[in-house]
Parts: structure tokens; sequence; C-alpha cells
């Protein structure tokens, strides 16, 4: 038995060098893992209320229809009801706040518009569809087409 | 007429830009060498074929250099490098993404590592003794302080050895079976999810780490001035028919069997392989990347050709079958994210240059191993001649 552990001490010390190897992952683990992970699941329990404390960068629809009566109601009226004014107007919690300091946003692209009415064979068919490029030659689209009412 | 020129038909918007890169391509790859580079080192070891002996420490090497390279590209993918090496300190069973750290952790230092250090054991007492300064140093904190090369303790070393290539084998098929499993458990995607992933993965690791190995011990021992030893490449070389056949067989099955069963996806995913994958998949990685080499690797097996034509053969077979399996990983990796879970529409996918995920970093992290394995092979050189008093092993 003594010949063998003298014959097997570059094993013992090569399991003793994994056991402090094991010993040192723990402590730097131990040092390293945020606080609170794992409390939730497999994440930062502290992420979640980090999250909420930043700001807001939409303001929502009510708080447009505060200033913006009249295109919040045509817009709730017409086709384009389910879409909300920032998905074309842009995030303005900012303006929102400060309307006076921080302008809003004219949605007048034709690019915006063609993100859902660009022709393209994999939209349903009844949906309104147009050639970007020859149609309207350039022109706003909301030239013709009033989008919180869209039709002509 | 589409407005975004890279977009055909429809597209979901989180499917327009792809999510995982040129670098997620080698991440694969990489380990696909590591495990098919350990596979041909135990076949020496436990199947005791003995001819393919003068490359089994090279074998290991290779192993160990990419393995060390391996994480590298994840952790560019991810960016954040103050956070990154947080997937070794927290792997979860709850994911197979999340059990990275279990697989990787294990298989370098349960394997990889405890195998070659008993393997250069008696080398590594051999310099402590021969040498003095800084040197004796280094060669003696690696022996760990231990210089006992007695024959009992070189049994017992032998032993374990085998112990742990033994653990190793299903070792090494669990970290590539791993890595196919990630994409064959992808259920939303049909082009990954199939239970065939993990073997496909697998046996195309065996077939790339061989061919790797074949041409690292081809280039060795012509810069070291060595004699090759034709016989090893000889086997090498069949050994890599085999396993390539294996894995062209398998891989034709999952072809078959997803053009007979044909399901709501084939026409979208057959569409994409005849358009956007022409290159990659049909002449890249079918024709050039395996029938090519296939039919080299058959002439040399078939006809009796001089040792000058066959190192020709070899070589090229062996550098065509890494393009293929290269590429194989790219058409996994970049395919499945180029056509839009509605199977109406398709994606473009613009590789960067010098940028995190680029093609510069992409270069320098497949070059990196190879710096690995110079500096390795200087450290522990695989051939050098077992020490005198060892001779008796």
């Amino acid at each position: 038995m003594r010949e063998l552990l003298r014959d097997a001490e570059h094993l013992i010390r090569l399991g003793l060098l994994f056991a402090a190897g094991l010993l040192v992952f723990l402590v730097v683990r131990a040092q390293l893992v945020p606080a609170g992970f794992g409390e939730l699941g497999h994440f930062r329990a502290g992420a979640i209320g980090a999250n909420q404390e930043r700001e807001p960068r939409f303001a929502g629809r009510a708080a447009c229809a505060e200033c913006h009566g009249e295109p919040a109601e045509s817009l709730a009226a017409g086709g384009h009801a389910a879409i909300s004014c920032e998905s074309c107007h842009g995030a303005l919690a900012a303006h929102a706040a400060e309307p006076a300091e921080i302008p809003g946003f004219a949605a007048t692209a034709r690019a915006l518009c063609v993100q859902c009415h660009a022709m393209n064979r994999a939209r349903p068919a009844g949906h309104p569809q147009v050639e970007p490029v020859s149609h309207a030659e350039g022109a706003a689209c909301t030239d013709c087409h009033d989008a919180h009412a869209p039709g002509l | 007429m589409h407005t975004l020129p890279a977009v055909e038909g429809f597209m979901y918007p989180n499917e327009m830009e792809l999510q995982w890169s040129v670098l997620i391509v080698l991440y694969p790859f990489l380990t696909g060498l590591v495990a098919g580079a350990f596979i041909l080192a135990s076949l020496q070891r436990v199947f005791k074929v003995q001819a393919v002996a003068p490359t089994y420490r090279l074998s290991l090497l290779t192993a160990l250099a990419f393995l060390l390279v391996a994480p590298l590209p994840l952790q560019l993918h991810l960016g954040h490098p103050e956070r990154s090496f947080e997937m070794f300190l927290t792997p979860h069973r709850s994911s197979a993404m999340a059990m990275f750290g279990f697989v990787y952790l294990w298989y370098l230092l349960a394997v990889l590592v405890i195998e070659i250090w008993l393997e250069y054991r008696p080398y590594l007492v051999g310099r402590a003794r021969a040498t003095t300064g800084a040197t004796r140093l280094f060669y003696r904190a690696l022996t760990l302080g231990s210089e006992n090369l007695s024959p009992r303790s070189l049994e017992i070393d032998d032993r374990v050895g085998r112990f742990v290539t033994v653990i190793g084998i299903p070792s090494a098929f669990l970290l590539h079976g791993y890595v196919g499993f990630i994409f064959g458990s992808v259920k939303a995607n049909p082009w990954w999810s199939t239970p065939l992933m993990p073997i496909v993965f697998l046996f195309s690791a065996i077939v790339s780490g061989i061919a790797a190995v074949l041409l690292i011990y081809l280039f060795y021992t012509w810069a070291k001035r060595i004699p090759l030893d034709m016989p090893c490449l000889d086997t090498m070389a069949k050994y890599l028919y085999y396993a390539f056949l294996v894995d062209f067989a398998l891989e034709l099955l999952d072809l078959v069997h997803r053009v007979y069963e044909a399901d709501e996806s084939f026409h979208t995913l057959d569409f994409m392989v005849k358009t956007r994958l022409y290159g990659s998949q049909l002449v890249g990685q079918i024709f050039l990347g395996t029938l090519v080499p296939l039919g080299m690797l058959a002439l040399t097996q078939l006809v009796a050709l001089s040792e000058r034509a066959r190192k020709g053969l070899y070589a090229g077979a062996a550098a065509l079958t890494l393009v293929g399996i290269f590429l194989m990983r790219w058409n996994v990796v970049i395919g499945g994210q180029l056509f839009s879970k509605s199977f109406l529409g398709y994606t473009t996918y613009k590789m960067e240059f010098a940028t995190r995920e680029g093609l510069l970093p992409a270069i320098l992290v497949m070059l990196l191993p190879l710096a690995v394995l110079w500096a390795l092979v200087r450290l522990l050189p695989p051939m050098a001649a077992t020490p005198p008093e060892t001779e008796a092993r």
C-alpha cells in the first residue's frame, strides 16, 4: 500500500491541484456572480428593478390624445385604428413631457408607408399595396391620403 | 419591387438581419476539429491501431490547441467582455446552451489536460532533470514536483491514461453531439430540427479532425525535416475515407428523408438550396468538399500509386475536406437563418469585415489555434525521443 502511494504520488499531487483549482473556481465564482442571481430564475433578480427604473421612451396613445385630440379621434375611427401614434411618429415620451421644448415629428416620409404598403405577393390579397417607384412618382403619400383615416 | 433589397418575399421583422454570424459558423467547426483529433488519438490508445501511433501526441496537442480557442468565437459574438465569461461560471441544466460550461470544462480538464499530462510526464521529468535555470523551473512546475518514473508508476500512468481515454471517447462524442443537439433541438426551425443533427455533426467532426491532423502531420514532418511515416499516413487516409463515407451516407439519409417526407417547409428549403445556398452547399459542400475528396481518397484505395502521388492526393483531399466541412457548418448556421418561418420569404447574410463579428476576427480566430499549437509543439515536442530511463515502457 505504501509503495502504491509512493508510485501514485504524482497522481495525488494532480488530484490536490485539481481540488485547489476547484476551490479557487468556487471562490472566484462566489465573488463574480452578482448578488440576487438565481433568486427568481437563472438571471440576476435585480435586473427587473433596474429595467423598471429606466425612463420609458414611448408616451402611449392616451398621452398623445391629450393635446392632439382631433387626429387621435380620426385615427381611432379609421382603418389604422390598430396602429399606435408612435408607430409612425416615433418614440415621443420626451415630447409628451415637455411639448414646448421638444418638438414632435411629422410623419410624411414615403418610406414609412411603404413598409406596409409596398407591393409584396406574400401580403394578404385584400391589403392595399402599390408599386413605390411608379405610384404617384415621388409625391408625399400624405398629399393625397390621410394617414389617420386612410383612403383617398 | 422591394423596399429592402436584401429581402425577398415576406420576412418577419426579427428575421431580416442574421443574429448568428460567421463566428457561430466557426464554433462548431473548431469543436469538431477538437473531437475529431481526439478520436484519432484514441484509435491508437484504446483501439490499438498502432499504425497511427506517430500522430498520437500531435492529435492530442491539436485537440488542446483548438479547444482552448473554441469558446472565443462565442465570447466575441456575445460581446460584453466584462461578463461574457459568466457562461463558464453559471452553467445550468435549464437549456442546452446554458450547459456549455459543464461540457467544455469537463472535456478540457477531466479528459484532455490529464491525458496529455500523463503522456508527457516522462518527457517533462527528463527535461526538468536535463535543463537549468528558468527552463528547469518551468518543467519542474509541470511535473508538479514529482520525478518518479519507476516502472510501477509508469504502469499506473498507462492504466489511468487508458481509463481517461475510455471516458474521453464518449466525452468527445458528447462535446460535438452537444453542438449538433443545440441546432437539432430547435423545433421551430425545419432546416435544423432533426434528431440526425448530432450524429451528422459528430461524424463530420471525426472527418474534419482526421483531415486536420493529417495536414498538420504532413506540414510538421516537412517543416522539421523528419522522415514521414508513410504507413501512418496511409492508415489515416483510410480512416478519413471510411469516416467520410459514413458521414456522407448520413447526410444523404437526411436529404432523402427530407425529400421523401416533403413536409410543409420542403419547398421553401428546396428553393433556398437551389438559389441562395447553391454555391456554398451544392457546389462547395457537396461537390468540391465531399465528392471530389471522396473520389481522390477512393483512388488511393483502389489503385496502386507512388508514395509521392498518394501524399499529394491525401493532402489535396484533406484540404478540400476541411473546406467542405467548414461549408457544412456554414450552410447549417447561415442557411437556417436565411428563410422566413412564414415560409414566404428569404433574407441575405451580409458579412462585415473589420467589426466584432466580421470576416477579419473570424480569420484571426481560425489562425489562433495554429499559433497555440505552434507554441504547444515547441514546449511539448510530439516526436521527442523517450528519455532513456523509460525505454522499458
